[in-house]
């Protein structure tokens, strides 16, 4: 336990938080970045900083923050308009102008960040970790930094919420509406450029832009609130950098930038599974739902065809009856019965056998009724031919609604025939 | 068969618009009458969406002007109001539909002011006119196309402005919303708004405008339907005949020619 004294000294402390902030300023600046659908950019104007960074160090052979800082800003903004004048002034497309940008500056980046390494200038040592970040590498100062920025951050996004929720979501329609559409866009690409001069601080160059889009990734899972996902993607960017900047500052070996990546990352990917928007779980409970629902609907459908020779729709059926009349696998077919016994639409009538109650014969005339307006609406509307349609309504029989049934009722007119001809139940008349 | 009428809503003057100097618009000059439903007609690429982004100032000229009630575009904002192409926007972007329609309340002159109970009236009345009161709250992707351009004219509708331009209202959605939005454009003609359309389905042209505008590059008509919905004019506009136009527009491009000699 000899790490604790480590993280209770004030330096780590407010290292620590200060990494936490340029996480969620980053996070927040990267989600606005990803609405506006421009994720590679960031990650070229992260790349891009490098040979800023070096070339500072170069003049005034200091790693200061101070003046390491305004070198990765300016060389970050020399790139974004880079970008933007390539693919406004010449044919090339704008992916090409941001690979392209992205390759030229991170090459002379690293061909700098070599040969000041050669160089034998002993204040260099420590400079490479712009490439991979080091929050043990911070100083107290930087933390304050960080926090007036992240402070800035959350002034900016929360005064300007909803034009910049104009601005992103329909540029053309904020533009007719007069609103100051271009200097909103600076004040973004500021605040985007210094993010990312900052946040390599303690993520470095080649993983910034994992820091910029996955809290956002995780958030679109959880919310479709504009507001609601800047703030979990900040939360989400605080979290990642507390638990990245803490495991390096424990063990000073390792690199903080891919902790904080690789925990972010993995906060996606379980966002995607278990989001409650969209989220792969979600989307297996709904299929799952649908596939009780559908077997709940054909047993019944089922005694309603045993019946419907006769009339006997009330008459019990064992499951031989069943399974003779239409194959169910025995443990579904159990497990339908004791749903719809408890739902009342069927009733134990002992020795395995059930009989339809008043409401179950009501539903499952619903059931078979939708299915027959079905197939006529398709044999009439897309002229398939009456053997063709009766696939086609076993599916849809399922989804069909109370309204669209009513619809489906009156533009047919009431047929009383299917085209199999067979009678179409109505409920009876009151 | 161009018609001029007095006290125009909307002037264009020697318009010209190029892309990448292939002109797209070719000296259009015309002038809108108001209290109008006037639709824009024309082949695909003949500069219908271009005429709209121009007189909003959303693309640069190349030549000529354009007057809104007789004033420059930034002096008439709040009188004009914007229905872009549905497919122009990110429909996953996470707003609600109240959200959207609000968006017609934004004031650029008070960015960070709150929205006042008027605003959230307006806004729940627009909602009404285009008959989706119940999906306030409903998250933009899960509407369908008629829904989303209901939710497009509702925040138009929002913005309160006497002068509509419509890009396309009518692509990709069901009759019965088409059905509800030209009633609600006759609605808003009734009380002495003009709504000016781009438009290409020719069917029904007769029955929903009475103003028109044909447009294959160069300006085809311009005038009441009755003139300008005639064979010769739409032979002209979708026919053949300006093949040598859209030719010298590909040279211009190929040799990037100036489009004026002083330029």
């Amino acid at each position: 336990m000899e790490f604790l004294p480590d993280l209770l000294d004030p330096n780590a402390r407010w290292v620590m938080l200060g990494v936490m902030a340029i996480c969620a300023s980053s996070a927040t600046i990267g989600s606005l970045t990803l609405l506006r659908k421009q994720a590679l950019v960031g990650d070229a104007i992260s790349h891009s900083i490098l040979p800023g960074v070096c070339l500072a160090f170069l003049i005034f052979e200091t790693k200061a923050f101070w003046v390491l800082l305004p070198g990765a800003f300016v060389s970050g903004w020399i790139s974004l308009r880079f970008i933007d004048w390539i693919s406004q002034n010449s044919r090339i497309k704008s992916d090409t102008a941001i690979a392209l940008v992205l390759s030229i500056f991170y090459g002379l980046g690293i061909l700098m960040l070599t040969s000041i390494q050669h160089s034998g200038n002993a204040a260099q040592s420590g400079l490479d970790k712009f490439l991979f970040g080091k929050a043990a590498a911070l100083m107290e100062q930087d933390g304050y930094t960080f926090l007036v920025f992240g402070a800035f951050v959350f002034l900016f996004v929360s005064l300007l919420y909803r034009p910049l929720r104009l601005l992103i979501f329909d540029r053309d329609f904020a533009l007719t509406t007069g609103f100051p559409v271009f200097a909103l866009e600076l004040l973004l690409s500021v605040f985007t450029v210094s993010a990312i001069a900052m946040g390599i601080q303690a993520v470095g160059v080649v993983l910034m832009a994992a820091l910029l889009i996955s809290p956002g990734i995780a958030a679109k899972y959880w919310t479709s609130d504009f507001r609601v996902m800047l703030f979990t993607s900040a939360i989400l960017g605080a979290s990642g950098g507390f638990l990245g900047a803490g495991i390096s500052l424990i063990w000073p070996k390792m690199p903080t930038g891919p902790w904080i990546v690789l925990i972010l990352s993995l906060i996606a990917l379980i966002s995607a599974f278990l989001g409650t928007r969209k989220g792969v779980l979600r989307q297996y409970w709904m299929h799952k739902q649908n596939q009780i629902k559908i077997l709940e609907e054909n047993i019944l459908k089922c005694f309603y065809h045993l019946g419907e020779p006769d009339a006997s729709y009330e008459q019990k059926r064992s499951r031989e009856e069943i399974q003779a009349r239409r194959h169910f696998p025995p443990s579904r077919l159990n497990m339908g019965l004791k749903r719809l016994g408890r739902k009342g639409l069927l009733a134990s009538q002992g020795g395995g056998a059930c009989s339809l109650t008043e409401q179950g014969i009501q539903e499952a005339r619903r059931i078979i009724r939708v299915h027959r307006l079905w197939e006529i609406y398709i044999s009439k509307y897309m002229h398939l031919a009456s053997d063709h349609v009766h696939e086609d309504a076993e599916a849809i029989e399922h989804i069909i609604t109370p309204e669209l049934e009513k619809e489906l009722e009156h533009q047919l007119e009431y047929p009383i025939k299917d085209p199999h001809d067979q009678n179409i139940p109505y409920a009876p008349k009151k | 068969m161009v018609e001029n009428v007095e006290n125009p809503v909307l002037e264009l003057h020697n318009v010209t618009v190029a892309y990448q100097r292939k002109p797209v618009l070719w000296n259009i000059d015309l002038t809108a009458p108001s209290g109008k439903l006037i639709g824009v007609i024309g082949p695909n690429g003949s500069g219908k969406t271009t005429m709209i982004k121009g007189i909003l100032g959303l693309v640069p000229l190349s030549s000529g002007y354009v007057k809104l009630f007789d004033q420059n575009l930034d002096a008439v904002r709040q009188k004009v109001s914007y229905v872009p192409q549905r497919g122009s926007v990110d429909w996953d972007f996470p707003a609600s539909v109240w959200d959207v329609v609000m968006m017609g309340r934004a004031n650029p002159k008070n960015i960070w002011g709150r929205y006042t109970p008027e605003d959230w009236d307006i806004v729940e009345r627009c909602l009404a006119e285009v008959n989706m009161e119940g999906f306030r709250k409903r998250q933009i992707s899960e509407l369908s196309g008629g829904q989303q351009q209901r939710v497009f004219l509702a925040r138009a509708l929002a913005q309160e402005a006497d002068l509509y331009l419509m890009d396309e209202p009518f692509v990709g959605v069901d009759a019965a919303t088409e059905r509800a939005i030209v009633k609600l454009l006759k609605n808003m003609r009734a009380q002495g708004k003009t709504i000016l359309v781009v438009h290409h389905d020719l069917q029904t042209v007769s029955e929903y405008f009475d103003w028109l505008v044909l447009l294959n590059t160069r300006l085809v008509a311009s005038g009441p339907l009755a003139k300008v919905f005639q064979t010769d004019l739409l032979y002209e506009t979708y026919g053949g005949k300006l093949n040598i136009l859209s030719k010298v527009g590909d040279l211009i491009q190929a040799r990037q020619h100036p489009m004026r000699e002083s330029s």
